[in-house]
């Protein structure tokens, strides 16, 4: 079963920048253990174009498609048996990246 | 057998297998909708074969196996539109009993799923009332207080939530217990409550099926952590109100209050248990948790063999340390009840008064309110109290006897 786990940052109350290492080690466990799919911190929201083509011209806008103080910061695609495994992985991920996690599972 | 023995076979059928019929189906098919609506098929087959055919000799396995059969009918059917299905009935089909977590009780697997922490708090009651209580959404709704078809949609969204996220159908870990062991607990006091003040104007005011179902799973998770202060401690709250069940009833259905009981009434035996299960935790000398409070203060109740004995100032100081604990405006409604035998309704209408906003909707507050003022001899104000009690009172017994003290006022 796979989920995507997201990394939850807050624009207000951002957490702490010097994560790395501990988020590098906490993958190579994931590879190690065979949880990891892929993973990716993702650049600012600021960087984001949403482009609107339904209605037969192309529409790009600058910015994210909601404004919130909230933004989706990064993401894993974890492979677990189940929904335990993950909810127990993302505990430490969010220690491990002082954030909130959303997990999802894919369909 | 006649008519109304057939029908007393159906209803005890359901009472003892429902969950049992879900649990097994669950297992096999890893799916609590199919469960679910495979068991209320069986049960329909039940009542429509019964009284021709007779009570089979083992109802549960015929439900269990007519549960079955129907699941699979219905997994045909849906693999002619999806082979992965089909294939998936092929691999059930001989599957191997799967080995049993640290429980071994397939109704607290089941609870364990029910109750666990991706669900929300009123999901996972919800959710255990109907899948392991047996409970119909109409009478699961009334015991939340909110529209049966938004609690219809609260039930389907957990049970698609259970499936499209995976939760294990299993007992967790042993080194996980203790943390979802809480949850469970408030679970099963739900389900106690909603037995022992049952809502609804066509179900019996008390239902033994529901209260002797909370206890027996709640022995079951105290035989697997005999430590946890808190199991104890609800344990010991059910047995010492269980114990006053049968007196707490009259004859003609009214509610009996504590004051009024038949205190020779009382199941000695339960509350002797009770007992010494309060007194096992006094001496463990751990700070104790809501359950064990509230334990403590039924243990006081329970101890005085008239209620003039009964030790008042206790009873509010246990209260003002479950207040520290938990501040609700319910808990505050209680400890109220309690100052108005030390310090006189005066003093506890006041304190009673200042929840009004929080308990406006809550009969229990308006009955307490009405109580106080009746107490002072305003019996406008009371009897304008007894009425708002009795419009949000959902137990008969309990409308019975509010209507007669509203009917008692000069």
């Amino acid at each position: 079963m796979q989920y995507l786990v997201s990394v939850i940052d807050d624009k207000v109350n951002p957490g702490s920048d010097d994560r790395q290492p501990a988020i590098s080690e906490f993958n190579e466990r994931l590879i190690a253990e065979g949880y990891w799919v892929f993973a990716g911190g993702l650049a600012d929201t600021e960087s984001a174009t949403v482009i609107d083509n339904r209605g037969g011209q192309a529409v790009f806008s600058d910015g994210p498609f909601v404004e919130s103080k909230e933004y989706l910061a990064g993401v894993w695609v974890w492979e677990t048996p189940d929904l335990d495994v993950a909810l127990k992985l993302a505990a430490e991920a969010s220690k491990v990246c002082d954030r909130k996690i959303e997990v999802r599972p894919f369909r | 057998m006649s008519g109304p023995d057939i029908q007393d076979a159906i209803t005890s059928a359901h009472r003892d297998e429902w969950a049992r019929v879900i649990a097994s189906l669950t297992k096999r098919f890893g799916d609590l909708d199919i469960a679910e609506e495979a068991a209320a098929e069986a049960f329909a087959t039940a009542v429509e074969k019964w009284p021709a055919d007779g009570v089979p000799p083992n109802p549960g396995g015929w439900l269990t196996t007519t549960a079955n059969r129907k699941a699979i009918d219905r997994l045909r059917r849906e693999s002619k539109r999806d082979d992965k299905h089909k294939e998936a009935l092929v691999l059930t089909d001989d599957d191997p009993p799967e080995p049993l977590g640290a429980i071994e009780d397939e109704r607290l697997r089941l609870i364990f799923t029910c109750c666990h922490p991706a669900l929300a708090m009123e999901t996972r009651m919800a959710l255990t009332l109907r899948m392991v209580g047996g409970l119909t959404v109409p009478e699961i709704a009334r015991a939340f207080l909110v529209q049966e078809s938004a609690m219809g949609q609260r039930i389907t969204r957990a049970k698609a939530k259970i499936k499209a996220a995976r939760i294990p159908y299993r007992v967790p870990a042993a080194e996980d217990l203790p943390a979802r062991v809480s949850g469970v607990l408030a679970v099963l006091f739900l389900v106690f409550n909603e037995g022992y003040l049952a809502t609804g104007a066509d179900t019996d005011p008390v239902r033994h099926d529901l209260t002797a179902e909370a206890i027996r799973l709640t022995r079951l998770i105290r035989a697997l952590l005999p430590n946890d202060g808190e199991v104890a401690g609800l344990l010991a709250l059910m047995l010492l109100t269980e114990a006053r069940r049968t007196a707490r009833i009259s004859a003609s259905g009214e509610l009996i209050t504590l004051g009024e009981q038949n205190r020779g009434a009382w199941d000695a035996a339960l509350i002797a248990e009770g007992h010494r299960l309060v007194r096992e935790r006094l001496a463990a000398g751990v700070a104790p948790g809501r359950y064990q409070i509230l334990a403590a203060i039924n243990a006081v109740h329970t101890s005085a063999r008239d209620v003039r004995d009964t030790d008042w100032s206790q009873i509010l100081a246990l209260y003002d340390q479950l207040a520290r604990l938990d501040s609700s405006a319910i808990v505050l409604l209680n400890r109220a009840i309690a100052v108005a035998e030390l310090d006189g309704p005066e003093v506890a209408l006041a304190d009673v008064d200042r929840l009004e906003e929080k308990l406006a909707g809550y009969h229990a507050y308006h009955a307490a309110r009405a109580d106080l003022l009746r107490r002072q001899g305003r019996s406008e104000e009371s009897r304008a109290a007894y009425d708002k009690a009795i419009e949000l009172a959902g137990n008969t017994a309990e409308t019975a006897y509010l209507t007669r003290r509203r009917d008692q006022l000069g």
